[in-house]
């Protein structure tokens, strides 16, 4: 499986969602994940990926690892294994 | 001062899911008590328990709420919905806005501190599941209830080892009672039938290997358990004017602490407790026909609670009835006052006294009517239900039949 097809597994898991309703360009609040949600998608990425996300639930949008979109979080992962792998 | 009574019961325990099917196990004397079904069971010098089985999370409750729930949490709410159920009630605007809940529990989530230990400890795993701290907190199953049931008043945990849920229910009580909330949802859970949880208790030696067997001259120790038991205490006015069915009434509590040992129990402490609670209930010691004995089967919880019932009734001890319900479903630590209630309930309502089982040997130190072995019908007005803490902490509920 490839990292979005990963990436795409773990999110459309935690919206309820059957994968093919979760596209690259989608915002994670359009899936309907709240806080909690995206702290519990951040864990099952490192776990999938065994990388360590810096990620701050108190300023989600202020830390290195870009969340806004499915596509930004895959690119954000690939970064994150050159760094850490 | 309002009157106070109960109009809704529910409970998980080894005995049973539900009221009827643990009020018919006590009528019957049946012992939930068996090997114990965990990981690294071999690992346990004592492998039995009153554990709950048949109850799967799976089905139940969806991956998020699982994510979230601990299995004390789990039993909680099962024993929540059957409780408010029963009562007929429910919570939108003032009444959920004064309603609240509060609740026992002595360890929390014990398996989730259990099972992410392992894995950081034993496995070497450096992240745990984000949802591991509130998971585990002891309100944790307090809260979830007031999400479910919109219960929006006074809600807290109470925690005082193995006396939490009489704790819980005196809380609920007076504020009932003081007119503070109409509704209060009370009691308590416990689950620490896990590795680290049953491990921690073999420590203090007290643990028997084989049964409970409260009062017995051969009794050993005693046995944990684990589930749930949760009651709607309500006032008495508002009760009578929807017609809800009134289980009994709750007529006083008495809380004292021993300010002695860490351990071991009081008899001063108990008798205070006991005798406090009938005098907030104003009634006389000579109208108690039963009480749901804090009865763990240690040495020393046996005869000192049977001596200070001595000191407590005169010559009426020899007249009243006292069990030990503990033999059948175990000790649920946390939760056991409230599984024990339901036993005061069923000797109010059903003039049925549940049965001390696995009694052997008469103890001339407990030579009060434990009621051995098959349960007895008996009409009763008036029951105590005791828990005395490790920690010295006491707490006795007084209940009356309407």
């Amino acid at each position: 499986m490839s990292t979005l097809e990963q990436v795409i597994a773990i999110i459309a898991d935690q919206a309820v969602l059957d994968p093919s309703d979760v596209k690259p360009e989608s915002t994670l609040e359009e899936l309907g994940i709240d806080s909690l949600g995206l702290v519990e998608s951040i864990f099952a990425i490192e776990e999938a990926f065994d990388i360590s996300v810096p990620f701050n639930a108190n300023n989600p949008t202020e830390s290195d690892f870009d969340i806004s979109t499915v596509s930004s979080i895959v690119e954000g992962i690939e970064r994150l294994r050159r760094e850490q792998g | 001062m309002k009157r106070v009574v109960i109009t809704g019961a529910g409970t998980i325990n080894a005995l049973g899911h539900d009221v009827a099917s643990t009020l018919t196990a006590m009528r019957e004397g049946q012992c939930g008590i068996g090997p114990l079904d965990l990981r690294d069971v071999e690992r346990l010098s004592i492998q039995i328990g009153g554990q709950v089985t048949g109850f799967e999370a799976i089905g139940r409750y969806n991956r998020q709420q699982m994510a979230l729930y601990d299995r004390f949490t789990q039993f909680t709410l099962a024993a929540a919905k059957e409780a408010i159920d029963q009562s007929g009630l429910q919570f939108s605007g003032e009444l959920s806005a004064k309603s609240g809940v509060v609740l026992g529990t002595a360890g929390g989530g014990v398996s989730t501190w259990d099972d992410n230990y392992r894995s950081v400890y034993e496995d070497g795993k450096n992240r745990v599941h984000p949802f591991v701290v509130p998971k585990l907190m002891n309100n944790a199953a307090a809260s979830h209830v007031s999400m479910e049931h919109n219960l929006k008043g006074p809600s807290f945990t109470v925690s005082t080892a193995c006396a939490s849920s009489n704790h819980a229910m005196a809380q609920a009580f007076t504020m009932v009672r003081s007119g503070l909330a109409p509704v209060m949802v009370t009691g308590g859970s416990e689950s620490m039938l896990c590795f680290g949880g049953v491990k921690a208790w073999e420590g203090l030696r007290v643990m028997s290997r084989d049964a409970c067997r409260p009062f017995s001259a051969n009794r050993n120790g005693m046995v944990q358990g684990e589930g749930a038991g949760v009651f709607v205490f309500e006032e008495y006015e508002r009760a009578r004017a929807r017609g809800a069915d009134i289980l009994c009434e709750v007529a006083g509590f008495a809380m004292s602490s021993d300010a002695g040992d860490i351990v071991m129990p009081s008899k001063n402490g108990a008798s205070r407790a006991m005798a406090g609670a009938l005098e907030d209930a104003r009634i006389n010691r000579e109208d108690v026909g039963y009480i749901n004995a804090h009865g763990t089967g240690t040495a020393a919880n046996d005869k000192t609670e049977c001596a200070a019932v001595a000191d407590v009734f005169g010559p009426h001890a020899d007249k009243l009835m006292i069990s030990s319900t503990k033999s059948m479903h175990g000790h649920l630590i946390g939760g056991t006052g409230a599984v024990e209630l339901l036993a005061c309930i069923m000797a109010l309502r059903d003039g049925v006294i549940a049965p001390t089982i696995g009694y052997q040997e008469p103890d001339p130190e407990c030579a009060l009517d434990v009621v051995p072995n098959e349960a007895r019908d008996a009409k009763v007005s008036v029951a105590l239900s005791n828990a005395f803490a490790f920690g010295g902490m006491n707490a006795v509920l007084a209940l009356r039949s309407v």
